[in-house]
């Protein structure tokens, strides 16, 4: 906001004062028991590049949310230029100039680049005027796009300027984006980062929620960090360090760890079991999500990747599962993979099928000839004792099961064949205390009874525990590290190098 | 499970009642006696056993085919909606094999005709298999335009290279005595082709339950992510065969109408068999045994209704709101809702496509 400052000898200077465009102030919201926020702290300065940091979880696109007016908050109070407001709804943030690009773009894939730009605007719509509208904006802003291509056909990247035109067009001045950089190729990063740069020296302001450090603190004027629902730091960009940001963000108290007796047991046995030489993986749209990875897991150890998300860590446990080819390189696994995804009720099980059918949905491409259900079920009850699934019997359906037993039932049905890896996928997303360690138990006892144990794990928390040897994946790439809170934390935030 | 068996007995004699009811209540609204024209359905339909040879279980036998197909396709999470072209087709195919076959082929050449049949019904579904798996064309749109082209084919042939030596009449020539299928009744209509369509239903049944490849199948159709991660089953492998099995199914359905029944192929030949299928199948709960019940309760409809028209003056198409009326209930109640087909179709949304950002942010509070 322009403050206007009359100075004794009568002239007029208009001074740009930062004077702050967005406050929010004491948020909190809370889904259900979960506490996303508590107390939150932001607050956004005109002609900022304003940085948002956080781990999984400390609430960064809840509050972002909420300043949208995409979610509500349950206190707190939110300011626009000085002014209090509430927001109903994203309508009312837009009348406010504020516009957001979300993870997941809002885009009509089967419409032209101009029609999406016209959805949802109002008055008289002409396709012609709103073309040339786009080609202004897009040569004003430097965000090349044709305004006649279809969006399918867009690149990623091209699909996020058009949400950032998209947002332009609407006279937006404040500019929330949601982890930008983790869909884009390096290159395309740099082209973003340096628009956000000239949006704010025009007077505009970016919100800009980001997992690394190194690209934060190139661009960012101002950063804040939030943990567990709470601002922990604000400061100035110059002021920091990448040291000091992971700090903030991770906790500086070192985290008691359980201590891991596998070290002893590895150093007796290692032998190979899964092994990628040079592999690398890309995505449909030809990204690539892995680096020509050269990754060794050993029996008798679990292995931890710790990654912030999109960092090419998914690619990487699908190729160790077996579930993906990798696009050059070579992988050698074993006959047996057990694989256990992040998201159960799509990609594990199949909730009106029968327990016993989806414990026969293991190998059930190989399967041949008449299935001897009988004894199936005999199996799946022997199953559910042994690892104390509570449920109905084998022939109720899956869906009667808590997710918990869920959980037990699919890591018992995949290591029922003692295969010698298993690969698992956030092995406790959602699952209660109790629940979430017998899951721990099961991992341990597989380990230690020689299997190849690959975790991942949005809660890094969770793999530092269970690990015996931590890799970290940054974009793309792959690299062991100690197993130490802060020097895997820091890791993983860094941009490759 | 009793319970369960119970409660589905209960839901399905209630959606046939309901389906009555509201039968009766449009004779009435219409003018006419609704106690005569029940009772004249009634009879037709169940009247003696003369009846129930002849007409009911006659005109049972091609929607049972048609009914598994449908429901074999549902089952694997297609929704095909083409038996009524893959029928025409195998119909088609069948007389095409029959006239030209001489009589010294007998029985052989009957099981040549119906192979064909079955042959043609599965490439006519494969069109749209195709289409679905490499191209992810919704096959409830591709079925339903092959029905059409499959009709207007049938068109052109019994006017054009099938047509009966005279040319004088749209349709073929009439199938050999000795290329018939065998009559099961003397002095019925009743022919073998009633226990082939039981004999396969009760395969099905057994398929489907037993067999890893019906284990596949079902996987598939109710989960295919968990089925590809899980299982490691190729998912457009069991799609594709599921596809063409379906409609090798309503094309022996086809194939045993015209050496059974019509002994010529002619425009018209199904009255919206592979139609009412659909209500077989859903009557049946996609289950493949139940099918041979459901076609016989359609079937009785369908006969009864030509009596209705013949004795009671009532329009026979007023019958067909029983099986839309059948449908709908069906449809209401959440069992439908439950089993796969309908919310997975409403979950498909066609191709995947790069708009859902990465495949490696899915969506959380952070």
């Amino acid at each position: 906001m322009a403050t206007t400052v009359v100075l004794s000898s009568g002239t007029d200077w208009t001074v740009t004062v930062a004077a702050p465009r967005l406050v929010l102030h004491a948020i909190k919201r809370h889904y259900g028991p979960v506490i996303a926020l508590d107390g939150a702290e932001l607050s956004v300065r005109v002609g900022e590049v304003h940085a948002l940091l956080g781990e999984n979880g400390a609430g960064k696109s809840t509050l972002t949310k909420i300043a949208f007016g995409l979610e509500r908050p349950d206190s707190g109070t939110m300011l626009i230029d000085g002014a209090q407001v509430t927001f109903r709804s994203p309508r009312d943030a837009m009348l406010r100039g504020i516009g957001m690009v979300q993870q997941h773009f809002a885009l009509v894939g089967a419409m032209t680049v101009t029609e999406n730009v016209m959805l949802g605007a109002h008055g008289n719509l002409n396709a012609r005027a709103t073309q040339d509208q786009i080609r202004r904006i897009s040569d004003e802003s430097g965000l090349p796009i044709d305004p006649k291509a279809l969006v399918n056909e867009l690149s990623v990247g091209a699909q996020q300027r058009l949400e950032i035109i998209k947002a332009l067009a609407r006279e937006t001045r404040m500019l929330i984006l949601d982890e930008p950089t983790a869909v884009l190729a390096p290159q395309e990063i740099d082209d973003l980062l340096s628009w956000t740069r000239r949006f704010a020296n025009a007077g505009g302001t970016v919100v800009l929620i980001a997992h690394k450090l190194r690209e934060v603190l190139s661009v960012a004027d101002r950063v804040t960090v939030l943990r567990r629902g709470t601002t922990v730091l604000t400061a100035d960009a110059a002021s920091v360090t990448e040291a000091v940001l992971a700090e903030a963000m991770l906790g500086a108290a070192a985290v008691a760890m359980p201590e891991t007796e596998s070290t002893r047991i590895r150093a007796i046995y290692r032998a190979p079991v899964i092994s990628l030489l040079n592999a690398s993986a890309s995505d449909e749209q030809g990204v690539l999500r892995l680096a020509s990875t050269n990754l060794t897991a050993y029996a008798s150890e679990i292995l931890g990747v710790a990654a912030v998300e999109g960092s090419g860590q998914r690619e990487l446990l699908r190729i160790m599962s077996g579930r993906l080819r990798p696009t050059q390189g070579t992988v050698q696994l074993p006959a047996q993979v057990g694989f256990v995804p992040e998201d159960r009720h799509r990609d594990a099980v199949i909730l009106d099928a029968t327990i016993t059918e989806n414990v026969a949905l293991r190998g059930a491409g190989e399967r041949r000839g008449i299935m001897s259900w009988s004894a199936l079920q005999q199996t799946t009850t022997e199953l559910m004792r042994a690892r104390d699934v509570r449920g109905d019997d084998a022939s109720a359906a899956m869906r009667t099961l808590s997710g918990g037993n869920q959980q037990k039932l699919v890591i018992g049905r995949e290591l029922a064949m003692s295969p010698a890896a298993l690969v698992v996928e956030s092995p406790t997303r959602g699952l209660d205390i109790r629940a979430t360690a017998e899951v721990h138990e099961a991992l341990r006892r597989a380990r230690d009874a020689g299997t190849a144990v690959v975790v991942y794990s949005t809660d890094l928390d969770e793999v530092l525990m269970l690990a015996d040897r931590v890799i970290v994946v940054t974009a793309g790439q792959v690299r062991e590290v100690p197993n130490e809170r802060d020097v895997v934390g820091r890791a993983m935030l860094e941009a490759a190098t | 499970m009793m319970r369960r068996l119970a409660r589905t007995l209960l839901e399905l004699t209630l959606a046939v009642w309901i389906s009555v009811v509201v039968l009766a209540a449009l004779l009435t609204l219409s003018g006419y006696n609704a106690s005569d024209a029940l009772l004249a359905l009634w009879r037709g339909a169940f009247g003696s056993w003369a009846v129930i040879a002849s007409g009911t279980l006659v005109r049972a036998t091609p929607l049972l085919f048609a009914g598994l197909a449908v429901a074999i396709a549902f089952r694997a999470g297609i929704l095909n909606v083409g038996a009524e072209g893959q029928l025409i087709v195998g119909a088609a195919a069948a007389t095409a094999v029959a006239v030209a076959l001489p009589p010294s082929f007998g029985l052989f050449g009957v099981a040549l005709a119906l192979l064909a049949g079955v042959v043609f019904g599965g490439a006519w579904a494969a069109i749209a298999a195709v289409l679905r798996v490499r191209f992810g064309v919704l096959e409830v749109i591709s079925t339903i335009m092959l029905n059409f082209i499959a009709m207007h084919a049938t068109g052109f042939l019994v006017r054009g290279p099938l047509q009966e030596p005279s040319r004088i009449f749209p349709q073929s020539a009439l199938i050999d005595q000795a290329l018939r299928l065998p009559r099961l009744m003397p002095g019925t209509r009743l022919h073998a082709g009633v226990a082939l369509a039981v004999i396969t239903a009760l395969a099905l049944a057994w398929f489907l339950r037993a067999t890893a490849s019906g284990f596949r199948l079902r996987m598939t159709g109710a989960n295919p992510d968990a089925a590809r991660t899980a299982g490691l089953i190729n998912v457009s492998r069991v799609t594709l065969s599921a596809f063409v099995v379906s409609g090798a199914l309503a094309g022996l359905g086809g194939a045993v109408e015209v050496t059974g029944v019509t002994y010529a192929l002619y425009e018209n030949l199904s009255p919206g068999y592979g139609y009412t299928a659909i209500a077989v199948a859903l009557l049946a709960r996609l289950n493949p045994a139940s099918a041979i019940g459901a076609a016989v309760v359609f079937g009785a409809l369908q006969a009864g209704a030509s009596a209705m028209q013949r004795d009671a003056q009532v329009p026979a198409v007023m019958v067909t709101v029983v099986e839309a009326c059948v449908i709908l209930v069906l449809l209401a109640s959440e069992w439908v809702g439950d089993r796969a087909m309908v919310g997975r179709f409403l979950n498909r949304g066609g191709t995947p496509n790069a708009l859902n950002a990465s495949p490696d942010s899915p969506v959380r509070p952070t």
